[in-house]
């Protein structure tokens, strides 16, 4: 994978390569380099497939982290491109035009994490989620636990156990031990 | 609770067909029936409305309908394995022939809302057994933004098998409970749901922000 990174940071201006197993790695980049990056991949070197595209939210820094998963199936191993972009306004470009299957996954992630991508087809439509009306649930501000709590009604009696300590107090076998 | 505003096609509307003709359409007044349920009162002598009940026991038809991972587990019942057909239990395709409603595990905001038309279509006497935790308070998804922890809040539920998830076997014991409860009168949802109509439908439209159908899908 080394190899592929260094061909392409001979084009293209690339962040940092992480190499996670021989057949994976990821490749961090600014996100007006991402389309071209996607293009030469899809077209040159046999990245022919979007595994998936999914978003990281870093509050802290308040951004998203954007990773376009690309497999190459002849060589067998997948390559992640990880885009930073700006929390608040979220919006990314869209590459439904690269793989029809993206604008899928940028529906949800429009629906989950709020995230704009202006003229992705569909973009608007409910799709996991109908009828909203609260900030984006994936989005780490939203406090899920609260929501359940105002929305759904508790059946009372429910406990939580500490699972490390009721396994270790719970008799494993009839003699006790 | 707040107004929802219908989806476009629901809305009342002047079209024009395809002879030229303008007519007004309302589709829910022309398409669904605004009557809403009524309580069914029981026979006219005990000993008939017993006998009813002995046959409605021996009569179980299972909506397929799988909402949860717990479908799962209905499938071995279907098959020589545990044969659930020894015991009179059935699974129909369509709600029109199903009388039992089998709520297979986690229900999100969204499948609530098929699993709310289903029920209404589905004719009386009609059963509903909740099975998993996740039907008795959330089971694992107790924290969950998208899925309801009680299922009595929202349908009328005869028995409930717990587990995550229940074996097979643990469902021929509550389709057999069920059966006892039936033989004894004691399952009762369809007038259940029909005398607490404006409560349950309270507690649906709480949770479903985007209702669009009629109050009661006949």
């Amino acid at each position: 994978m080394r190899d592929l990174y260094d061909r392409l940071s001979a084009l293209f201006p690339l962040g940092t390569f992480t190499e996670q197993r021989p057949d994976l790695a990821f490749i961090s980049l600014e996100p007006a380099q991402l389309r071209s990056v996607l293009l030469h991949l899809r077209d040159r070197e046999g990245f022919t497939h979007l595994v998936l595209l999914t978003a990281v939210d870093w509050l802290e820094d308040g951004q998203f982290q954007l990773t376009y998963l690309l497999a190459n199936r002849a060589r067998a191993c997948d390559l992640g491109l990880r885009v930073r972009i700006d929390r608040d306004p979220a919006s990314m470009d869209s590459i439904h035009d690269l793989w029809p299957t993206a604008a899928t996954y940028q529906r949800e992630l429009r629906e989950m994490f709020g995230i704009d991508f202006p003229d992705s087809p569909r973009l608007q439509d409910d799709f996991i989620l109908e009828g909203w009306q609260e900030i984006p649930p994936y989005r780490r501000d939203f406090d899920t636990l609260r929501y359940a709590r105002e929305t759904f009604n508790e059946r009372p009696g429910r406990v939580s156990l500490d699972p490390a300590t009721h396994m270790r107090d719970q008799p494993l076998t009839p003699s006790g031990r | 609770m707040t107004q929802i505003d219908m989806k476009p096609e629901l809305q009342p509307r002047r079209v024009t067909g395809p002879d030229g003709i303008e007519f007004d359409v309302e589709p829910l007044r022309d398409y669904y029936c605004p009557e809403l349920p009524k309580v069914e009162p029981p026979a006219y002598l005990r000993i008939v409305e017993d006998l009813f009940n002995w046959a409605r026991a021996e009569s179980l038809w299972i909506l397929g309908f799988g909402t949860g991972c717990g479908a799962i587990e209905m499938r071995p019942l279907m098959t020589p394995r545990f044969d659930a057909y020894r015991y009179g239990i059935q699974w129909r395709a369509t709600p029109r022939q199903a009388n039992l409603f089998v709520i297979s595990g986690y229900l999100s905001v969204k499948t609530l809302k098929r699993v709310i038309r289903s029920y209404e279509q589905m004719q009386n006497p009609k059963y509903v057994v909740g099975l998993g935790s996740c039907t008795i308070n959330g089971g694992m998804y107790w924290d969950s933004y998208n899925t309801i922890k009680r299922l009595d809040d929202y349908l009328p539920v005869d028995v409930y098998i717990a587990g995550c998830m229940p074996r097979p076997e643990s469902l021929l014991a509550g389709f057999e409970e069920l059966k006892r409860l039936i033989r004894q009168g004691k399952c009762e949802g369809g007038n259940l749901y029909a005398e607490n109509f404006d409560w349950y439908k309270a507690n649906q439209k709480r949770v479903i922000h985007d209702w669009d159908m009629p109050d009661y899908n006949w």
